[in-house]
């Protein structure tokens, strides 16, 4: 009950109510703000080996523009300005600089990419400018000690390979572990992670560790290379294309080791299917956030109204494809770190705001995911469940996991 | 010995791929002397006009019929109106305008279908052959038809008339007007063919890498080092050369190095194999008349 | 390549003629006063403009590097992405584990780019035309997975790059980082362009040239060919070298993703668009790779909203469409618009005007073929 009340608050349309509540404050403005806009900066793979996330920079685009249409946030509008950096960190450094300096904006906004968001991290520390819910899953967003201005939003990679790990040793006894893994940022965060996870005695038991560049077209050397180690624990690391062909090539192979797929490439719309279901059944995944094939949610508040969004709203955009969903929950938690300033929109309150949600449930995350930050904790979320693909959609078993907790 | 019996057939089938995109090169080569730096983006928006027509309910085969026919007359249209004007234009520009249309072909397929990636029906069984999981129908598929694609090529260029008018158009244009070759529709008829292949090609390597605006980009990089290991000039010199690429790769990749410098190498290799036979394995060194 | 020779041969008279001619010497001094202008405005985004000022002169440099290759001296390259990285790494790792100044790096940079370009240079001769460019190609494609490689990854930062210190200005410049900045980009431009001039009227300059226009006669006139093509091939990758150095010093941080193929392209793109065989086209190339992508983006912005479009139109088909519209108006890039122009103008006029050029004839040059001259 405590969720949905809280999911409703965060409805779109109870934002300006709850909004009311901070108007008595006294207005204070930092840059991009004015009494009917504020201005909200953003870098994304618009093109480039890594365009498939642009969904969720176009998603959020769509959400802002229904904010706007409802009366923005607190009698403001959301001015949201996304470009496209191509995933090439020296246009990240420029399309930022020209953002928070000839553009203006109060914040930056889910920059997509861990060597592109590095690149303007210490830029953006300097400058004391907002770089808020990055969107990548390296482990080093969260140090507000060191980087105050910088705060990540997804779980890390290192915390998701730790769980799975722990996992695979749980469900197979004489596990032969072996890895695919994208040679990238990702890669290694979710490498290092697993080695926490396995420790050193079940490091032993990987028996390859199998890497791709992203400019290959197949990975079908790389899978049989894993098959003819005898591996029979796979812990799959790989980007959505080459993901889908990962389960599909081993699917024809007719090798059936015990699968794990990592978040990134969970998605049902944009991965399994084109993978082939009765490829993918008895997958395991870690999730955090609603997998709309599912149909348990069908009926959930919060999946109707972000399923009435994406019809009215972003309907050139595929419903099933996964970054619809983390673009729409992060958009969404923006949303409320906004109404929680007020009429205080400085960057330091925005800040201030960012680090202090508590137990705050978002739409569209599984249940029981709660958002939390302080001062010293710059990791919204931390909590994963695994779940298991059967037919065509995936089922979650045991308890929240967090990194935590292990 | 199974592993690589297996990285064998593996590398055979990425080979075929490469194969068939050395093709649609060799072929813009032979006619009109360039190298299309768009051919990989040309065969990706060919591979998704087929999807969409297989999407809206067409049988595989008729999609696949009329993609061969639209992107032949694509490839013409891009030639008679698009490099039309630039047929005296020096080398670079060209290059430039390959350039351009690349961009132009790759964020119109984002734009249209999106950056996810879509299943492509293959007219060939998953099925294994022998049951061990060696070859599959599939990849047995792919390198028939890039075989045959090279045979129909072969005869045509060797024995037809307007073959040889094409090559000679390429390879002296002024001779070639004077024996009254029409050289500027022979252009337009390399590219268009060109597009048919490169539309084939597409479509064999969808089912197997997915359907996404980026397929080709990867793939062009090995067809172009595939086409100029085995001769530029010559279909035979390209497939062959498509095939050693895909092989070295994956038993480089096995064998030698590790994966994240197999392509490095492999291409470290051709480029040692060029040192050596300047005009590819299969190519014939053309003497310079000064 | 022949056809290069015949492609640059429009744009090379008023190239080269006017290489450090008072309209240049203005046009320096021009670049050198911009960020006084911050005197005489308060716009707040000054510094930002000085950082694209930045952008455009290190990539004018590059181009200035590619353009000595491919346009004076007819050896292709796709790969130049390549030596841009090799000079950003060496200016990283000197800073970041030597401890070198940010000013004291440029010329190691110069250096190790000059000896792996000249060692590449020994396989490009063997190689022509459609060859080499795979060669390069190989090149660029190579080093970014080269820079990833595990074995040396506790140099080069691996896939994650090295984060770098932006040198602080002395006090008593009174200049912001990034003035202080533009300002050292524009002295190395400088030097670079100017030696690339000098280097050009040189008997070395001369044999470079010939060699382009034709090989063969070259040799035979004695010229050394093997040795001038992969000595250029040295020169040219040490000039893109120092641009990547430079650009490791502003934008403080290096990273494999940074030095893709699409680099080594926009390189080339910025070439042919500011005119082969130009000096000043190298710094329109310089000014066009930084501008369009942004043009593009504001060009899809107003169809957008002037339209009421549905769909974003992709800005990288429009980038492709300005492309090819500046080719069919200008096949042989800005400058060699330029000149096509001036030939227009002076054709019209010849029968008044019929100065002899101020260009020195030499023996063995035939009228067609100019020389450069100061």
């Amino acid at each position: 009950m405590q969720i949905n009340r809280r999911t409703a608050l965060l409805g779109a349309a109870a934002i300006g109510v709850a909004g009311t509540r901070h108007a008595r404050a006294a207005k204070n403005y930092g840059p991009g703000v004015t009494d009917t806009e504020i201005k909200i900066g953003q870098t994304m793979p618009y093109s480039g080996n890594a365009s498939a996330y642009g969904v969720a920079g176009r998603t959020q685009a769509a959400f802002f523009r229904m904010i706007n249409d409802q009366g923005g946030i607190n009698g403001r509008k959301i001015n949201f300005i996304s470009l496209d950096d191509g995933y090439s960190p020296p246009k990240t450094v420029e399309l930022t600089r020209q953002l928070v300096e000839r553009d203006q904006v109060l914040l930056m906004f889910y920059s997509l990419g861990t060597q592109t968001n590095t690149a303007i991290h210490k830029y953006m520390n300097q400058k004391k400018v907002p770089q808020l819910f990055v969107a990548t899953g390296a482990s080093k967003w969260g140090n507000p000690k060191a980087y105050p201005w910088t705060m990540g939003w997804s779980p890390d990679y290192h915390t998701e390979g730790a769980i799975h790990a722990r996992a695979i040793l749980e469900a197979v006894p004489d596990a032969k572990i072996g890895i695919l893994r994208q040679n990238d940022d990702m890669g290694n965060d979710y490498l290092d992670g697993i080695k926490e996870g396995l420790g050193a005695d079940g490091w032993k038991r990987v028996v390859a560790d199998a890497t791709y560049e992203v400019t290959d077209p197949t990975v079908d050397s790389q899978i049989l290379q894993l098959r003819n180690a005898g591996v029979n624990a796979f812990l799959n690391v790989s980007t959505p294309k080459f993901a889908a062909q990962a389960i599909k090539k081993a699917a024809e192979i007719g090798w059936k080791p015990k699968h794990h797929l990592m978040s990134v490439s969970a998605s049902v719309g944009a991965v399994l299917r084109p993978a082939g279901f009765e490829n993918a059944q008895g997958i395991v995944t870690a999730q955090y956030a609603k997998d709309v094939s599912d149909p348990a949610w069908a009926n959930a508040p919060d999946y109707k109204e972000w399923k009435a969004f994406m019809d009215k709203w972003n309907p050139t955009i595929n419903p099933f494809e996964g970054s619809s969903v983390t673009g729409y929950a992060s958009a969404v938690t923006l949303v409320h770190v906004l109404t929680q300033c007020g009429d205080d929109l400085t960057r330091e309150n925005v800040m201030k705001q960012a680090a202090s949600m508590h137990q705050l449930a978002i739409p569209m995350l599984l249940p029981g995911i709660k958002l939390n930050t302080s001062p010293t904790d710059y990791y919204p979320i931390q909590s994963v469940q695994l779940a298991r693909f059967e037919t065509d959609h995936w089922v979650l078993f045991g308890e929240l996991q967090s990194r935590d907790v292990a | 010995m199974d592993f690589f019996v297996q990285q064998i057939a593996a590398g055979l089938t990425s080979g075929a791929i490469y194969a068939c995109v050395a093709l649609g090169l060799v072929m813009i080569y032979v006619s009109t002397d360039h190298i299309n730096f768009a051919q990989g983006e040309m065969a990706m928006f060919a591979t998704y006009l087929a999807w969409a027509m297989i999407d809206a309910g067409l049988p595989y085969w008729i999609a696949f019929g009329l993609t061969v026919a639209v992107a032949f007359a694509g490839g013409l249209f891009i030639q008679r109106v698009v490099l039309k004007p630039l047929e005296n234009a020096p080398v670079l520009a060209l290059v430039v305008c390959f350039i351009a249309l690349l961009s132009i072909f790759n964020a119109l397929a984002g734009m249209i279908w999106s950056y996810t990636i879509k299943q492509f029906p293959s007219p060939f069984p998953a099925r294994d052959v022998f049951g061990n999981g060696l070859v599959s129908v599939q990849q047995l598929g792919v390198v028939a038809v890039t075989l045959v694609m090279l045979g129909l090529l072969t005869v045509f260029f060797r024995y037809t008339t307007l073959g040889l008018a094409m090559r000679a158009a390429a390879q002296n244009a002024t001779s070639a007007r004077l024996m009254g070759v029409r050289v500027s529709w022979m252009l337009a008829l390399g590219w268009g063919l060109a597009a048919a292949i490169g539309a084939i090609a597409g479509m064999l390597v969808a089912p197997i890498v997915f359907l996404d605006p980026n397929m080709m980009t990867g793939i062009l990089v090995y067809g172009f080092a595939g086409a100029l290991v085995g001769g530029i000039g010559n279909p035979l010199g390209a497939v062959a050369g498509g095939f050693i690429v895909g092989v070295l790769e994956n038993l480089v990749g096995s064998y030698v190095i590790g994966n994240e410098l197999k392509l490095t190498f492999a291409l470290i290799v051709v480029v040692g194999v060029l040192l050596l036979k300047p005009a590819g394995i299969f190519g014939r060194v053309i003497v310079k008349r000064v | 390549m022949a056809a290069i020779g015949s492609m640059t041969a429009s744009a090379n008279g008023w190239a080269m003629k006017r290489g450090f001619g008072p309209v240049a010497i203005l046009f320096w001094i021009l670049l050198a006063l911009l960020p006084m202008l911050e005197l005489v405005t308060d716009d707040p985004s000054f510094d930002y403009y000085m950082f694209m000022g930045q952008s455009m002169l290190i990539y004018a440099i590059a181009v200035l590097g590619l353009n000595l290759l491919i346009g004076f001296n007819g050896q292709i390259s796709l790969g130049h992405s390549a030596f841009f990285a090799l000079g950003a790494y060496t200016a990283a790792i000197m800073m970041t584990f030597a401890g070198w100044p940010f000013w004291a790096t440029l010329p190691i940079a110069a250096a190790v780019c000059f000896g792996a370009g000249f060692l590449f240079g020994f396989p490009a001769l063997k190689l022509e035309g459609h060859y080499l460019a795979l060669a390069t190609f190989t090149l660029a494609i190579a080093v970014p997975q080269l820079l990833k490689y595990k074995p040396i990854a506790p140099w080069t930062g691996g896939v994650g790059g090295v984060l770098l210190e932006k040198p602080e200005p002395p006090e008593w410049l009174g200049l912001s980082v990034d003035q202080y900045l533009y300002y050292l980009c524009l002295i190395v431009a400088m030097l670079m362009f100017w030696l690339v001039f000098n280097l050009l009227r040189s008997r070395s300059g001369l044999a470079m040239m010939a060699i382009r226009d034709h090989t063969m006669a070259a040799g035979t006139m004695g010229v050394d060919t093997s040795m001038y093509k992969t000595v250029t091939f040295g020169i040219s990758a040490a000039i893109t070298g120092v641009a990547g150095s430079l650009s490791a010093i502003t934008i403080a941080y290096v990273a494999p993703d940074s030095f893709t193929l699409q680099l080594a392209i926009s390189f080339l793109v910025g070439l042919v668009v500011g005119g082969l065989a130009s000096l000043p086209g190298c710094l329109i190339g310089g000014a066009f790779i930084v501008l369009v992508q942004n043009s593009a983006q504001s060009i899809s912005d107003w169809m957008k909203t002037s339209f009421a479009l549905r769909y974003d139109v992709p800005a990288w088909a429009i980038y492709g469409v300005l492309l090819l519209l500046l080719m069919y108006v200008m096949p042989t890039g800005v400058m060699g618009g330029i000149t096509v122009l001036r030939h227009k103008i002076a054709g019209r006029r010849s029968t008044r005007v019929n100065a002899p050029s101020p260009t020195v004839v030499r023996p063995g040059k035939t009228a067609g073929e100019t020389t450069p001259a100061a």
